[in-house]
Parts: C-alpha cells; sequence; structure tokens
C-alpha cells in the first residue's frame, strides 16, 4: 500500500507565508487565551485537596453537593461526575497538616446519608509542594529546551536549533490555549504530556531538518526553497504515518484508558496534530525566516571536510615517517 | 564462508534475555497508583527539635551537676539558652570543666558571677535539624517495619523532606492506624511532680508555672491537671526496650526497660525523693503519677490506662523504634483504594492492547512482509521494555503505562522511516541489496538524531520528576534505547537473514510496492 505516490516536489514554501501568518495569529491568540482566562491548575499545582468516590449505581450529585456544602470542613468544594455517573471527585482548595488527620473518614461521615459508595482515592498536596512542583516543572521544561537546542546546534547548525526550539515554543503555546479553552485541569500528567509532546514534535522535525541537511549536501546546484520543498516532500509520507500510528495509539488511550489519564491523552492529541502541522509546515520556513543560506552552509562544510581530509593526510604522513 | 550475521545474533540474545528474565518469574513492581496504598510526603517540624535538643541539654545539665555534687539552682530554658546559678564558688572551675566536658561545642557560655548561661550554638542548631530528619527517617521506617507491611519505602526526599509509600493497604481503618503510627511523637518522659505548689495548680496559668521552671500538663484520662517541673527526670532516649504486658486489672499496659544511665537517674531519683510524686508523660499527657515507696533501682516501669489492645501495640512499637525528635507533618498526601488500582490496571491494558494491534495490523497492511518485520521488532520492544524494569526492581505506574502506549506508536516510526527510505532507493532502480545497505545507512543519522532528543526530554522529566511522572519517563527512555536495539539493529538482521530470498519480482510482498 502507499499513500504518497507523487515524488516531485509539492511547492510549501511559496505558501510559507501563508502558515507563518496563520500559525502568529494561533500563537497569539492562545497567549491572550490564556493570560485572561488562566489555566485551570489541579491540586498537583495549586494545592488541594481531591476525593473520588464511586457509588452502587448513579451518584446523587445534587444532594452530595447540598451535604458536602452545609459541611464545615468541604464547604465551597466542587463535585463534578467522574467518567461515569457512577463516580463523582470532590475538590476543595484546603488540605490539612495533620499525619493523623483522616479526610476520607470525615468525607465517609458527611456523605453517610447519600447512599452507598466506597472512597477510591484521596489526593491531598499542601500549598508549599504546590509551588514546588510548578517550579519544578518549568524547570524540567527549561532543562529539556536548552539540551534540545544545544544538540541540535551541535549537530547541525544554530539556526537549525533555534528554529526547532522556537517550533516547540509554538507548538506549547497553541496546546496551552487550547487546554485553557477546555478548561483541562492541569496536574503533573499534563507536564509529562507537554513534554512528551516537545519530544514528539522534535521528532518530527528532526527527520525533516535531517533530510534538508542531507539536500544541502547532495543537491549543490538548488536554491535553499527548493532543497526544503524536496526534502519536506520525500518526509511527508513518513511523517503523516508515524503521526497516523502514534494518533490512532493516542486516541484508544484517551478512549480506553480510563478517566485518569484523559486530560494526559487529550494533551497529547492536540500536541501530535499541532506538532505535526508544525513540523511540515513552520519549522522548515523557519529556517528562510533565520537567513540559512545554502552556498554559505555548503561552503562551511567543504572546509571542515577539507580541514579533516588535511588532518588524514598530515596523519598518514607522520605514520609513514615522512613528516 | 559465510559472514556471521551479528545483527540478528544480538537481535536473538535481546529476545532470550527478555524471554528468560520474563519466565524466571520477574515483574516490574506496580506503583502505588496501581496497586493502591498510600503515598506521603512529609515535612519535619525541626524548631521543636531545636527546642527539645535545648531541654535535653538542660536534663544533662542536672544530671552531671548533681553527679559531682554541685548545689544549684534556677535552672531554666529559654528559647535555646539554658540558665542556672550555682551556690558555691568554689564549684565554679568544675563546673565549667563539666560543661566543657559533658556539651562540648553545643553551646557557648556565658557567666555572669555565679550565674552560666548556655546558648545553642548555631552549628548544634544546624546539627539538631539535620539529625531530626535522619531521625525521623530510621524512626518512620522501623515503625512500619516492625508494624508488618510488605515493603514499605521511607526516605529522604531533597533536605527537609521525608517520603513514605506503604502499599497493599486493604482498608481505610489501616490506612489510619499507620499514619497515627507515623505521626506519634513517642515522647516518654519522666518528670518530678512540684509538691511544693501542686496544690495551687488549678489557679495557675502557664506563664507562672513556667516562671518557677514548671509546667502544667493533664491526666490522660480524668484530664486533671499536675504541676511538673519542666526539666525531665529521664526520657525515652534512654529506653532499651518496650512491650505489650498487663497490669494489676488485667488492662493492656506497656512495660519498658531503661538502659543503664537510665536506671541509674531513676535509681537515684527515687531513692532521694521517697514519698514524693513521679508522673510517667508520653506525649504531653500523664498516664499515671505514682508515688515512689521506695528505690527502683532495676530501670523498668510501666505505662497503664486508657490504652485498647491494639493502641498498647502501636505505642509499644513507636517506643521501641525510638521517639520522633521532631513532630512531623503532612505537605502532600495520596491513597489510592486497591480497587481503583485494578480499574486503571484493566484500563490501560485495554487500551494498550488496542493499540498494539491497531499499529500491528496498520503496519502489515501498509509494508507486507515489512510490516511484520517491523512487528516482530516491537514485540521483542515491549518485551523489553518490561524485562528490563523488572530486573531492576523499577516501578510501573499509570503514566508509566501510558509511555509503554505511547512507545507502541513511537517505536515503529524508525521501521517506518526506514522502510520509506528502502522503496525511495528501490523506485531509483536500486538493488535490493544496495537498496537495504543505503535505506539503514541514510536512515540512521535521523533516527538518532530524533531518539536523542526525545531522550533528552525524557531525562528532564524524570530529573525534575516526581513519583508517577518520573515512572513516565523511565518507560519511555528504556522504550527508546530498546528501540535502537530492536527496530534498527534487530530488523536489519531479519533483512539480512532473508536477503538470498528477497526477490526483486515480488517487492509486492517484501515491501508493498509496485516492483
Amino acid at each position: 500500500m502507499e499513500f504518497f505516490k507523487r515524488t516531485d516536489p509539492i511547492a510549501f514554501m511559496s505558501q510559507s507565508m501563508r502558515f507563518g501568518v496563520l500559525s502568529l495569529i494561533l500563537v497569539v491568540a492562545s497567549w491572550v487565551i490564556v493570560a485572561i482566562q488562566g489555566l485551570n491548575y489541579g491540586i498537583d499545582f495549586a494545592g488541594g485537596t481531591l476525593i473520588q468516590v464511586k457509588y452502587e449505581g448513579k451518584a446523587p450529585l445534587k444532594e452530595v453537593r447540598s451535604l458536602i456544602n452545609g459541611s464545615e470542613q468541604f464547604n465551597g468544594a466542587q463535585v463534578n461526575y467522574f467518567g461515569s455517573e457512577n463516580e463523582i471527585v470532590i475538590r476543595t482548595k484546603t488540605s490539612s497538616k495533620v499525619v493523623g488527620d483522616d479526610v476520607s473518614d470525615e468525607a465517609k461521615k458527611v456523605l453517610s446519608s447519600s447512599g452507598n459508595f466506597e472512597i477510591r482515592r484521596v489526593d491531598m498536596v499542601g500549598p508549599k509542594i504546590g509551588s514546588e512542583l510548578r517550579e519544578k516543572g518549568l524547570m524540567a521544561m527549561l532543562f529539556a529546551i536548552i539540551g534540545i537546542l544545544a544538540y541540535v546546534s551541535f549537530r547541525f547548525e544554530w539556526r537549525f536549533g533555534l528554529a526547532s526550539v522556537l517550533a516547540l515554543v509554538h507548538d506549547v503555546s497553541i496546546t496551552l490555549g487550547i487546554l485553557s479553552l477546555a478548561r483541562v485541569e492541569i496536574n503533573l500528567d499534563i507536564l509529562a504530556a507537554l513534554l512528551t509532546l516537545l519530544g514528539y514534535s522534535l521528532n518530527d522535525t528532526i527527520i525533516v531538518f535531517d533530510r534538508i541537511r542531507e539536500g544541502l549536501g547532495k543537491l549543490k546546484n538548488l536554491e535553499l526553497t527548493d532543497i526544503i520543498d524536496t526534502s519536506v516532500t520525500l518526509t511527508l509520507s513518513r511523517t503523516t504515518l508515524t503521526s497516523l500510528t502514534t494518533f490512532f495509539v493516542v486516541l484508544s488511550l484517551y478512549l480506553f484508558g480510563g478517566e485518569i489519564i484523559k486530560g494526559f491523552s487529550f494533551t497529547l492529541l492536540v500536541g501530535i496534530i499541532v506538532g505535526t502541522y508544525s513540523s511540515i509546515f513552520i519549522a522548515s520556513p523557519l529556517l528562510i525566516w533565520l537567513k540559512l543560506s545554502a552556498r554559505e552552509y555548503q561552503a562551511r562544510e567543504a572546509k571542515k571536510l577539507q580541514r579533516e581530509k588535511e588532518k588524514e593526510r598530515m596523519r598518514a604522513m607522520y605514520e609513514k615517517g615522512t613528516l | 564462508m559465510k559472514k556471521l550475521n551479528y545483527r540478528l545474533v544480538l537481535f536473538a540474545l535481546a529476545l532470550i534475555f527478555a524471554l528468560s528474565v520474563l519466565l524466571s518469574g520477574k515483574r516490574p513492581t506496580l506503583g502505588l497508583d496501581l496497586q493502591g496504598g498510600l503515598h506521603m510526603l512529609l515535612g519535619v517540624k525541626t524548631d521543636v527539635a531545636i527546642k527539645s535538643r535545648a531541654k535535653s541539654i538542660a536534663t544533662n545539665v542536672a544530671y552531671f551537676l548533681d553527679n559531682e555534687d554541685i548545689y544549684y539552682a534556677n535552672l531554666a530554658i529559654k528559647d535555646t539558652s539554658i540558665s542556672f546559678e550555682i551556690l558555691d564558688k568554689d564549684d565554679e572551675l568544675q563546673t565549667k570543666a563539666l560543661i566543657q566536658e559533658n556539651l562540648g561545642d553545643a553551646v557557648e557560655t556565658k557567666e555572669n558571677g555565679l550565674n552560666f548561661e548556655l546558648i545553642m550554638t548555631e552549628q548544634e542548631k544546624l546539627n539538631t535539624k539535620e539529625n531530626a530528619i535522619n531521625q525521623a527517617v530510621d524512626t518512620i521506617r522501623n515503625r512500619l517495619d516492625q508494624f508488618g507491611l510488605a515493603e514499605p519505602t521511607v526516605a529522604k526526599q531533597g533536605s527537609d523532606k521525608i517520603l513514605v509509600e506503604v502499599p497493599g493497604i486493604k482498608t481505610q481503618e489501616d490506612e489510619q492506624r499507620i499514619r497515627d503510627l507515623i505521626a506519634k511523637a513517642a515522647h516518654l518522659q519522666l518528670m518530678a511532680v512540684d509538691e511544693a505548689r501542686n496544690t495551687r495548680v488549678t489557679t495557675m496559668s502557664p506563664e507562672e508555672a513556667s516562671s518557677f521552671g514548671d509546667v502544667i500538663l493533664y491526666d490522660a484520662k480524668t484530664k486533671e491537671p499536675y504541676l511538673l517541673r519542666e526539666v525531665p527526670i529521664l526520657d525515652g532516649s534512654m529506653l532499651t526496650d518496650a512491650k505489650v504486658g498487663y497490669d494489676n486489672n488485667n488492662n493492656p499496659s506497656i512495660n519498658f526497660t531503661l538502659n543503664g544511665q537510665g536506671a541509674k537517674i531513676f535509681g537515684d531519683f527515687s531513692g532521694k525523693n521517697r514519698g514524693k510524686r513521679m508522673a510517667i508523660v508520653l506525649d504531653d499527657k500523664i498516664y499515671s503519677a505514682p508515688v515512689i515507696k521506695e528505690r527502683i533501682g532495676a530501670g523498668r516501669g510501666q505505662i497503664t490506662g486508657a490504652f485498647t489492645d491494639e493502641e498498647a501495640h502501636d505505642v509499644a512499637i513507636a517506643l521501641r523504634s525510638g521517639a520522633l525528635l521532631a513532630p512531623v507533618e503532612v505537605m502532600e498526601k495520596r491513597s489510592v483504594g486497591p480497587s481503583l488500582g485494578a480499574d486503571s490496571i484493566r484500563a490501560s491494558m485495554f487500551a494498550l492492547i488496542f493499540g498494539f494491534v491497531a499499529v500491528i495490523a496498520f503496519m502489515i497492511l501498509y509494508y507486507s512482509a515489512a510490516g511484520l518485520i517491523a512487528n516482530v521488532a516491537l514485540i521483542v520492544n515491549l518485551l523489553l521494555i518490561v524485562a528490563v524494569m523488572a530486573l531492576f526492581g523499577a516501578t510501573l505506574t499509570l503514566p508509566g503505562m501510558a509511555g509503554i502506549v505511547l512507545t507502541v506508536g513511537m517505536a515503529v516510526d524508525a521501521n517506518v522511516i526506514i522502510s520509506e527510505r528502502i522503496r525511495e532507493l528501490l523506485k531509483e532502480g536500486k538493488s535490493i541489496t544496495k537498496a537495504i545497505e543505503d535505506g539503514y545507512s541514510n536512515a540512521f543519522s535521523a533516527i538518532w538524531d530524533a531518539n536523542i532528543t526525545t531522550l533528552i526530554a525524557a531525562v528532564a522529566l524524570y530529573v525534575y520528576g516526581t513519583g508517577s511522572v518520573k515512572g513516565f519517563a523511565l518507560t519511555m527512555s528504556i522504550g527508546i534505547l530498546a528501540s535502537m536495539l530492536t527496530a534498527i539493529l534487530g530488523t536489519h538482521g531479519i533483512y539480512e537473514y532473508f536477503l538470498p530470498k528477497i526477490n526483486k519480482n515480488r517487492l509486492k510482498f517484501w515491501f508493498g510496492i509496485k516492483g
């Protein structure tokens, strides 16, 4: 089977301005959304208590809400269905420091009149840990981005490094915008999903860049835009296929993986779409916008090659004893 | 002679390794989110530890002054300084020497006539803090070990936090008991009743009591107040054993034994204070205050009153494993019931199998035999991930399961890249051998760079992530490394093996394209 039989280059770069503008609008819109709407931090980052309760049969949401709001310690808590109508979660912003305090026991007492239920999960994060986790999350992002920038710059050239990082910022921004819009709760697993998406989207970008690097060496008489068009076209099949397989797998995770990892898989689903788009339409034109010159690159590579040859020649002479 | 197909050999070795690990019955440990259990991050109130260190310095001072028959008065503790007055000028030099000998660098001494003031040094405070945390880790570990649960984890995290993980808790009552056991200070003190002023205790304010060097504490059962000397006669640090026993009324009690020094202090004190009362105080509650009838030399005592069998059992464990120098407080707590864990395993397994079947079907449909070869590599990759985790005792968490599912999607990536390259070269009219060789070598740099960058993200996540997210980073990393072995080396080896059989006229069968 073959989806992409076409081998003559598609003129992606002639349309690059349009995609650039589209992306710019999306990124700025995402920032505005995040700035206005904010992110819906879950208890991992904001601190607080989460109680997951499963009822035998349908959970009496209204009754639970009135019981919870009538109680002293859970007053002001949010109560929502979780996954199915049998399960609910109760979220409060408060947490207790005392080791002996039993939140689930208190919840049990408060809810005792609402039917037969089982308390399946109690998560409690103190405010100090919340801010610490947020800090660590940012550090992880930063560390990953710097590491990637350094590695790609080392393996390719600084413009490739910068372009791939800008593409990453693009992906993360838009994904965060969508998360903010969809009011997805931001917990540690979302952070994990965002970092995975960094790695994933970068994967795609690197594959394309690798082809461009190869093209720069082989297609000496072509202009940069043509080299990029050729490279993107040649990798189009792979980019789409891998994105599809990954997308399907994550989709199955989203549909069947259970409520707890729904946010995680949703983030990845969004990220795969945005990441694939950016690898094809944004990362490569960025090379042009960053003023990568095919001739300069080739000249530098040629020089490098020459230096290596020179070194080899010297070594050969040295070994022969003629130096 | 035929060249050795080293790639296939390595691939086979990897498969044998994975199978032998898994067949020997080793499995990765399931995380708390999958098997249920209690996860807590505790903070230590180190300021309390410093205060109680000041107290124990005071006890020490009283002990060595008494021991040398130096008369003193007004022994008092204020924050982190201990003050007292010696009554005889002739004892001054010896007192100084005793302080130096017993306390060394722990305190800085200020003298004003016969008044001494001992101030805890900053270094001593730092040591005390450090000590309190390390001791809390050891103590909590001891207690949980003695409680008899399977493999609890207690570890210091960062500079001032303690991670406690207890898997396999079945009921909420058990969880409550475990948390009570962890939190129990188990601070045992034997304190003298201030008989001269005790009659006025009901009207006395804590400030007034403090001005006499006394403290007001209450009986655990009757809530009756007692006025006690603030500096204890001795404390639980001199305890060697604590066991559950029964008192004369057949109520559960805790029988404790003191070490040599404790027994001596206890003996001397009881010898000198006949007819007076001595309170047995556990965690600032008085359990009994018997009148001393005679000198008690054997260093044994009994805590009675207000205990059920279970409580006595837990208190004895707490006393045996030592007091917490400082109270702990919860900074993070996650408890997952066993039924939720089972649900999570079921759901993520289903997602894994579903995603796996979808990818395998797609690869065969799209690439024919080449897809089949990639699938073999994918299966070995999965086995390797699980085997490596099992071998190193790594923990499999729910995000970790998601990581494995994701690896399934991404691991075929390398084979997609390689297959696309081979197809391309075949279309250019290259021979089969050449197309495969060049396909692999051309694809290598892309796969390598892509994997390394993903690995960088995974490492960042592992270093800065906590708990279950670390599990995700771990499975991702192992998956990436394993895929380099299976998807690149493994499939290449398989192609090499089949090379003589691959026919240019059957490209449709081998690579899914028209010849």
